[in-house]
């Protein structure tokens, strides 16, 4: 049936749609934008609303390091991709490790602020909302950066048995397209919990 | 002797062993196959849904009944609710977008087809966690079973000192774990509609069943997500002693209220928006005309996409926000109406000067405008804040937001069954039945809900057990439990016209409505692979220019 189709004529080539790893991508991050925004905005509602300590402004020191660290693995992953696209597998190698190692040391950081939060100001989860508020926003964007570090280390490894060649750059760039999201919802969350909550 | 091995042999292609036709089904990752799980899955919620309403309205047919016990009426409302919205619209919905739009657009499959798989499963082990709350939803507790929190489950009621055991929890990650599969198969559509349209076929020439489900899927994008985050935030209180709605602690139960309706009203409109694809499929065929203003009835699409983001507080108006919010909400959910309207204008426009056919499917398209613009009518009495301060909380309310997802939705999704069964079964459904199903509904629908207005006028407040006698309520709920029983009825002709015509209905063919739309060019049902030749358009009815190629629509557009 189908090849009776009335066809205006079209060059072929000419009908060109936009990648579907991106789209679903694209899809990904305005749902989990969603979450976030709901999590974000519990953050402040409660701000300053416990009815016991600790407070953010007595316990809460800012990550300036690890923020760096994060943000900057943004930028190794754009170039490493670019590596990829030109077929610079060296180049594409080291730079998706610097953005697993940066990312992995950013996720250090957390763990680090969470041990002296719970072990030096006895913050935990149930304390008091800025406790519940606190462990739940930073936890759920320190599981999309776990998510996202698993992820680029499957990817890493099939580069070092030379299964990721430049064919594979719209792929790598879906999954950059979510990296470069959780670097810019730790931006959100930053200035939410470091700066305005206290 | 070899013709009688020929004989086995042809016996054994005939009759697959069971199993393997079951396994089939369940690794399947065709879109058909995914489409038509959704659409049984949500058949099999909606009589599980029917025979909860039922007991509702039995228990409520005359005052001091006791029918079931107050503990029990609370579980039957509430999973009532849940099992309708999450396990029987929606999947009902997502069933038909995953069956058609692909066929529609001229796609082979789906964007993503395992993600596709992973959602429908997802949605499915998500309905039966619900259901398995009647075994385990008692915990170590001995605590009541299913949940009785009702549909929108208000915190304190969640906390753990109100809802002991675990009936809650089944609630949480049934309907976290199924908005998961909701989420991943409105990605799966939007990837699907914007990457794998077949040459020709421009956004501007897309058939509005396309345009509309990407709207849905957008709306569920950005709704369904605050849902699962409030989940989320229910289930770090439940379980690692979290505050969020932790009024004792500080936290805020009007959080939890607006997080739930933030949720709630655009998910109203996830579930009538394909209801609105359905009858701009349906109703231009029965007209023998093409869609009026299609331009207009896309924006007026996306404009409601909008709007109900904005609306969500009009369900909260009895929890005392300022006059500032309360006129803000009143005005957008008044503005929501206008493009609404502007549908309905063009239904109709589709209808005028048409050579209309009255059948099955039209017909239930038809008593969709009329009941959806009744529903709309009561919604923006409700909108406005005084009225609904009078009105909040009562049987008026559960009479609208029926008149909606019976009268305006579950209409459309019978007309969309009467419509696409031929496509998909390649069996007609008997006329004859058909008929009667839609009579016998549109007599107990009305029954039941245009009655329901009025004890809800008198007073009768939702969501109880059971009343006083002589309050002028008991004959208007003995008429209301009335309908419910022919509505009931009803459904059992429906699926007895679903069994019976799937092995004794007349071949359909490949386009039995005379339509214009892709889906009709392939035969019933589709080949696994849908296009031999992936096909190219280039108007809005594909299928009008191949009938008629002297005077095809592409010459116009």
């Amino acid at each position: 049936m189908s090849e009776a189709t009335t066809s205006v004529a079209q060059a072929p080539g000419a009908w060109t749609l936009p990648y579907r790893g991106k789209v679903g991508m694209a899809c990904l991050i305005i749902a989990e934008s969603a979450i976030f925004t709901i999590f974000v905005v519990a953050y402040l509602y409660y701000a300053g609303k416990s009815l016991t300590g600790p407070t953010p402004g007595e316990v809460l020191e800012t990550p300036i390091f690890f923020t760096v660290c994060l943000l900057s693995s943004s930028l190794t992953i754009h170039f490493a991709t670019r590596f990829l696209e030109r077929g610079g597998r060296g180049g594409f190698l080291g730079l998706w490790f610097l953005t697993i190692f940066l990312g992995g040391l950013f996720l250090f950081g957390t763990g680090r602020e969470w041990h002296r939060l719970i072990y030096d100001h006895g913050l935990t989860i149930s304390t008091n909302l800025f406790g519940t508020t606190y462990y739940s926003l930073v936890g759920l964007h320190a599981f999309h950066v776990t998510v996202g570090l698993i992820m680029l280390s499957i990817v890493f490894l099939f580069g070092l048995a030379g299964r990721v060649g430049s064919e594979q750059t719209a792929r790598v760039e879906t999954l950059s397209m979510y990296w470069h999201f959780v670097d810019v919802v730790w931006i959100v969350v930053f200035t939410v919990v470091y700066i305005l909550g206290r | 002797m070899s013709s009688d091995a020929m004989a086995i042999r042809a016996a054994e292609i005939e009759g697959r062993p069971w199993v393997e036709t079951m396994h089939d089904w369940i690794t399947t990752v065709d879109h058909k196959r995914l489409g038509i799980l959704y659409i049984l899955f949500a058949m099999l919620f909606l009589v599980i849904g029917g025979i909860e309403a039922i007991l509702i309205r039995v228990q409520l047919m005359h005052a001091h009944n006791d029918f079931v016990s107050p503990q029990v009426f609370n579980r039957m409302f509430t999973m009532h609710g849940t099992t309708m919205i999450f396990f029987v619209i929606m999947p009902f919905m997502f069933g038909f977008a995953n069956y058609l739009v692909p066929l529609m657009i001229g796609a082979r499959d789906m964007a993503f087809p395992r993600l596709n798989a992973f959602s429908f499963w997802l949605t499915a082990f998500g309905g039966f966690l619900l259901y398995f709350s009647f075994l385990g939803g008692g915990g170590l507790y001995g605590a009541g079973n299913a949940p009785d929190v009702g549909w929108w489950a208000y915190a304190p009621l969640t906390s753990r000192a109100f809802s002991p055991g675990h009936s809650a929890d089944y609630w949480t990650i049934a309907v976290l774990v199924s908005g998961f599969g909701s989420i991943g198969t409105a990605t799966n559509i939007i990837a699907t509609i914007l990457s794998m349209r077949c040459p020709g076929m421009t956004l501007n020439r897309m058939p509005l069943m396309g345009w509309m489900t990407l709207v849905m899927s957008g709306l569920v994008l950005i709704s369904i997500s605050p849902l699962s985050a409030a989940q989320i935030m229910l289930l770090v209180d439940r379980y690692l002693g979290g505050h969020f709605f932790d009024t004792q602690a500080g936290g805020s139960a009007a959080l939890w209220m607006h997080f739930f309706w933030i949720f709630g009203h655009p998910e109203v409109y996830i579930l009538v928006i394909p209801a609105f694809a359905f009858a701009s499929e349906i109703i231009p065929v029965f007209s023998r005309k093409p869609i009026f203003g299609y331009p207009v009835m896309v924006a007026a699409t996306v404009c409601i996409g909008f709007i109900s983001m904005s609306v969500w507080a009009h369900h909260m108006f009895t929890i005392g926000m300022d006059s500032a919010a309360n006129t803000f909400f009143v005005l957008t959910t008044m503005a929501i109406a206008v493009p609404t309207g502007i549908k309905i204008f063009n239904w109709l426009g589709t209808m005028w000067g048409g050579k209309l056919q009255f059948k099955t499917p039209m017909l239930f398209c038809i008593a969709f405008l009329f009941q959806f613009l009744i529903a709309g009518l009561t919604g923006v009495m409700l909108g406005a804040a005084p009225f609904n301060w009078q009105l909040s909380g009562s049987y008026f309310v559960i009479a609208h937001f029926h008149y909606v997802i019976v009268g305006a939705i579950l209409f459309c999704m019978f007309g969309a069954i009467y419509y696409w069964y031929p496509k998909i079964t390649g069996r007609m459904l008997s006329e004859g039945l058909g008929k009667l199903h839609f009579w016998l509904f549109v007599i107990g629908f009305h029954l039941t809900f245009d009655l329901m207005h009025i004890p809800g006028v008198l007073g009768m407040p939702r969501r109880i057990y059971t009343y006083e006698p002589g309050r002028g309520w008991d004959s208007w709920n003995f008429i209301v439990s009335i309908g419910a029983f022919i509505q009931g009825i009803a459904t059992l002709l429906f699926l007895a016209n679903l069994v019976i015509s799937y092995f004794k209905g007349p071949k359909a063919g490949n386009d039995p409505w005379d339509a214009w739309t892709l889906e009709w060019s392939v035969s019933s049902p589709p080949p696994v692979y849908n296009y031999a030749v992936i096909p190219t358009v280039a108007s809005r009815r594909p299928l009008w220019d191949r009938k008629h190629p002297e005077d095809p629509d592409s010459r116009y557009e």
